[in-house]
């Protein structure tokens, strides 16, 4: 089956050429007919690419392990979730991911614009057709996922034990839908530059997918943030890692693009800046694919150094060559259509959250590359810290948060001082009674950058409760339906709106919990043995026992050995029990002895979360297996030729003696405020952009009236 | 005013604003920058992001402390580290680890949670070519 991969994505890379080749063929002579061929073949790749994708799907499943890519990412005991999972925690199979998202997500464009924009889709079939042959000859000359080896070993390697998580089985995807994503109005957005047909055309068709991008992205990122702070055993949900900062700057200046179109859109302003910005993201989004894969970067996600580095940095300069030149050569068709009428209007607040968001773009990348910055400057490689980062990019956040609130409000075009303070007045007053609650019943004034954010945040939320009300209320005057009725028509038939202030309340919701959770967390460390008790915060923390499982772990991972601790948590009269463990994976090294492989191996921390609105409470803990060494190197002695059955006893053994005689063990317990409405912003931000991109009834029914005079006109001209 | 004096001065307040964001940003990373350094090359007083190996049977506990020597990727010297905080899941003899700190008479004094671990090599592709 290998083979049949192999061809699929060899004929999948000759189609992709030829629908470029047809495409151009049929933009520059305009036959419709090549142009129809073009875009079929892309269909036709997706349906290659798809095809590529199960035969290696499949191979995981049956735990082939002729392929090396089985054998080094999967194994037989690694459960059936996470084989699944495992095709893309490689290199060649996230490849192979990205260039099947692409082939869909090309396809899904290419059909819904067959009828329009006859101009500038033959190009962008044609953008989107070398973007796709590029990620197909990295896998064909340099990372075929279909390598197969000549002896196919017993055992695979199995998946990396800190992959193995719920979150981290959808979060590359989702990044990748993202990535992908908003290379669909990228490639639009070249057309719109090659043909000079530069108005609102292009960000109307691909506006929904850059909206889509966006949510997956976001989505992506916030799954990640997930998985740190529960997998990773530090209690953070973000480090200023390069390769986190590598996913964030897309989105950042993604987020720029969705606000800067809709200027474009009704005002036809900012045409050299949109162009400009999906380059950038486009760009972007091709570099984050590049960072995980390069290690040039230091980073915990630098899977090693990689073959396609240099074939990617290549393609990656080519991106911003030609799109740099070709916005330049269009400089003359890119004029704005209208002036900026006054400083006190939406387009102006939408261009200032527009350079804030690419500020916190420059910020975050300057920090990121500074290692290579250093070096090309002075000589020596030196690296900024999170505390670098927090400190420039919290400023630029909170006038972020601060714009969130009054941008949408505001008028196109210009706002009187007087009409803008009747909006406001009732957000800024609510806001005022905010911050005095903040000072008189909480800590908040011990930060003031999280003073200012709980704030801003108060005011974003009130902003859009009043749109809401305001616009129910006037619904419910006209139309006399009920609240609820209202509310929910209101929503349905201004989508856009609406979904757009939902989102901005769920941003503001998540920055709430950023602020709160990194200024006022309470951390300790501390090593306990059984019967000890710990106070952290106001929390009362007993390590009651040591537990250690064989097989079986609660997370379902495959862990062959799980030693944890119970601990009693009280907090005034509330006692609840968190049972923190350590995932202990075998390994194959040969050099070690038949019985310690399977303490020596990856471990993983399996902490113990109590959720909460006000507060979580985390626990982690790192048994100490110091006692066991003694035993184990005489297990691995005595046992070394035993069979299967007699080893599995003796490990029973020495995890019972763990579990009964344990040393002291480490621990860290972290109570974070509010840190759970990061999570619950999270998924506010992403419904409102559902909200948002969801076709409206009268799109549908303006689609379908467009469909049947098209029908007309074309039955007419016939007769 | 007239439009094109108009467009300069919005075009030097924007080359104004950039600049001032530039400098910032020089002058906060460069004074907050750590220096990369191997096990090998450091000296008292400074401080340092060190990426090194652990080595064999070098680590041990001394209550919440953890103390480890880490070696050049390619070399034998190497440097007595004391850390505290939080320790990676994967951080192991032999391992490559990075960590930041000061060198301080002879003992590399690490800052609170900066270990960091480099991915095991067991999922990367150097494996393949050895």
């Amino acid at each position: 089956m290998a083979g049949v991969g192999s061809a699929c994505l060899a004929i999948a890379l000759l189609t992709a050429l030829y629908a470029v080749a047809a495409s151009i063929r049929g933009a520059r002579t305009g036959r419709r007919e090549w142009v129809t061929s073009g875009r079929r073949a892309m269909y036709c790749m997706a349906g290659l690419c798809v095809g590529a994708f199960v035969i290696l799907e499949a191979a995981f499943l049956r735990s082939d392990f002729s392929y090396r890519l089985v054998a080094e990412g999967s194994s037989t005991d690694t459960p059936t979730f996470y084989k699944v999972t495992a095709v893309w925690a490689t290199q060649d199979g996230s490849l192979l991911l990205w260039a099947t998202l692409l082939s869909l997500f090309a396809t899904a464009v290419l059909f819904l614009t067959r009828r329009s924009l006859r101009d500038i889709a033959p190009w962008a079939t044609a953008v989107l057709g070398v973007v796709a042959a590029f990620f197909l000859c990295l896998m064909l000359g340099w990372e075929n996922p279909f390598d197969t080896l000549a002896v196919a070993p017993q055992e695979g390697a199995g998946l990396n034990p800190l992959l193995r998580h719920p979150a981290m089985m959808i979060h590359p995807p989702m990044l990748y839908t993202g990535y992908v994503g908003f290379s669909i109005p990228f490639a639009f957005a070249i057309g719109a530059l090659i043909t000079r047909h530069t108005g609102a055309d292009w960000i109307r068709a691909t506006r929904r997918f850059a909206l889509i991008a966006w949510t997956f992205l976001g989505a992506g990122i916030m799954l990640g943030a997930l998985w740190s702070y529960t997998e990773l055993g530090w209690g953070g949900y973000w480090a200023w890692d390069p390769v986190e900062n590598a996913s964030l700057m897309p989105w950042l200046v993604g987020t720029a693009f969705l606000h800067s179109i809709m200027v474009q859109e009704k005002r036809g302003m900012l045409k050299v800046w949109n162009a400009s910005l999906i380059c950038a993201t486009f760009v972007l989004a091709l570099l984050g694919t590049f960072l995980v894969r390069s290690g040039i970067l230091d980073s915990i996600h630098a899977f090693g150094a990689s073959t396609i580095g240099v074939q990617m940095l290549v393609f990656i300069a080519c991106v911003i060559a030609l799109s740099a030149g070709l916005i330049v050569a269009r400089l003359p068709d890119l004029r704005s259509e209208a002036k900026l009428d006054s400083l006190l209007s939406r387009e102006a607040f939408f261009l200032l959250n527009n350079l804030v968001l690419v500020g916190l773009c420059l910020v975050i990348m300057w920090g990121t590359f500074f290692p290579l910055i250093s070096e090309a400057l002075t000589g020596t490689e030196a690296s900024v810290g999170p505390p670098w980062f927090d400190r420039l990019t919290t400023p630029l956040a909170i006038v972020l948060v601060l714009l969130t609130g009054i941008g949408p409000v505001l008028a196109w075009r210009r706002v009187t001082p007087r009409s803008m303070l009747r909006i406001l007045r009732a957000p800024v007053t609510a806001t005022g009674f905010a911050v005095v609650a903040l000072l008189a019943f909480t800590d908040a004034a011990k930060s003031l950058p999280s003073l200012l954010m709980f704030s801003f945040v108060a005011f974003v939320l009130v902003v859009v409760a009043q749109e809401f009300w305001r616009g129910t209320r006037a619904r419910r005057v006209m139309t006399g339906e009920s609240w609820p009725r209202a509310l929910a028509r209101l929503t349905g038939r201004n989508r856009r709106r609406y979904g757009g202030f939902l989102a901005h309340a769920g941003i503001a919701v998540l920055f709430l919990g950023v602020a709160a959770s990194s200024a006022f967390i309470q951390q300790r460390d501390v090593r306990l043995s059984p019967g000890d008790t710990v106070k952290v915060g106001d929390y009362k923390v007993t390590y009651e026992r040591a537990t250690a499982k064989l097989g079986g772990d609660s997370g379902g991972t495959g862990a062959p050995i799980s030693l944890g601790a119970v601990m009693r948590v009280q907090r005034g009269g509330e006692s609840y029990i968190l049972r923190p463990s350590r995932n202990y994976y075998s390994t194959t090294d040969p050099s070690k002895g038949v019985i310690s492989r399977f303490f020596d191996g990856e471990a993983t921390s399996e902490v113990d979360v109590r959720w909460g609105l006000r507060r979580d409470f985390w626990l982690a803990v790192r048994p100490d297996l110091v006692s066991l060494e003694k035993p184990i190197a005489r297990a691995d002695r005595r046992f070394a030729d035993s069979p299967g059955q007699v080893q599995a006893v003796v490990i029973q053994a020495l995890t019972e003696l763990y579990r009964q005689d344990p040393p002291p063990a480490a621990f860290r317990a972290i109570v974070s405020p509010l840190v759970t409405w990061i999570w619950i912003g999270g998924a506010i931000a992403v419904l409102g952009a559902l909200v948002a991109a969801w076709p409206s009834p009268e799109a549908r029914l303006r689609r379908v009236r467009s469909l049947y005079a098209a029908r007309l006109g074309r039955e007419l001209s016939r007769a | 005013m007239d439009p094109s004096r108009k467009r300069k001065i919005r075009l030097a307040a924007a080359l104004a604003a950039a600049v001032c964001l530039a400098s910032v940003l020089a002058y906060t990373s460069f004074s907050a920058a750590s220096e990369a350094a191997k096990p090998s090359e450091l000296r008292e007083g400074h401080s340092y992001e060190v990426t090194g190996k652990v080595v064999d049977g070098s680590i041990a506990r001394a209550g919440n402390e953890l103390r480890f020597r880490i070696r050049d990727r390619d070399g034998s010297k190497s440097v007595p580290v004391t850390y505290t905080g939080s320790v990676p899941d994967p951080f192991r003899e032999g391992r490559e680890v990075i960590v930041s700190g000061e060198l301080k008479r002879g003992m590399f004094v690490a800052d609170r949670d900066s270990l960091v671990t480099k991915c095991p090599s067991k999922f990367t592709k150097q494996e393949q070519s050895s």
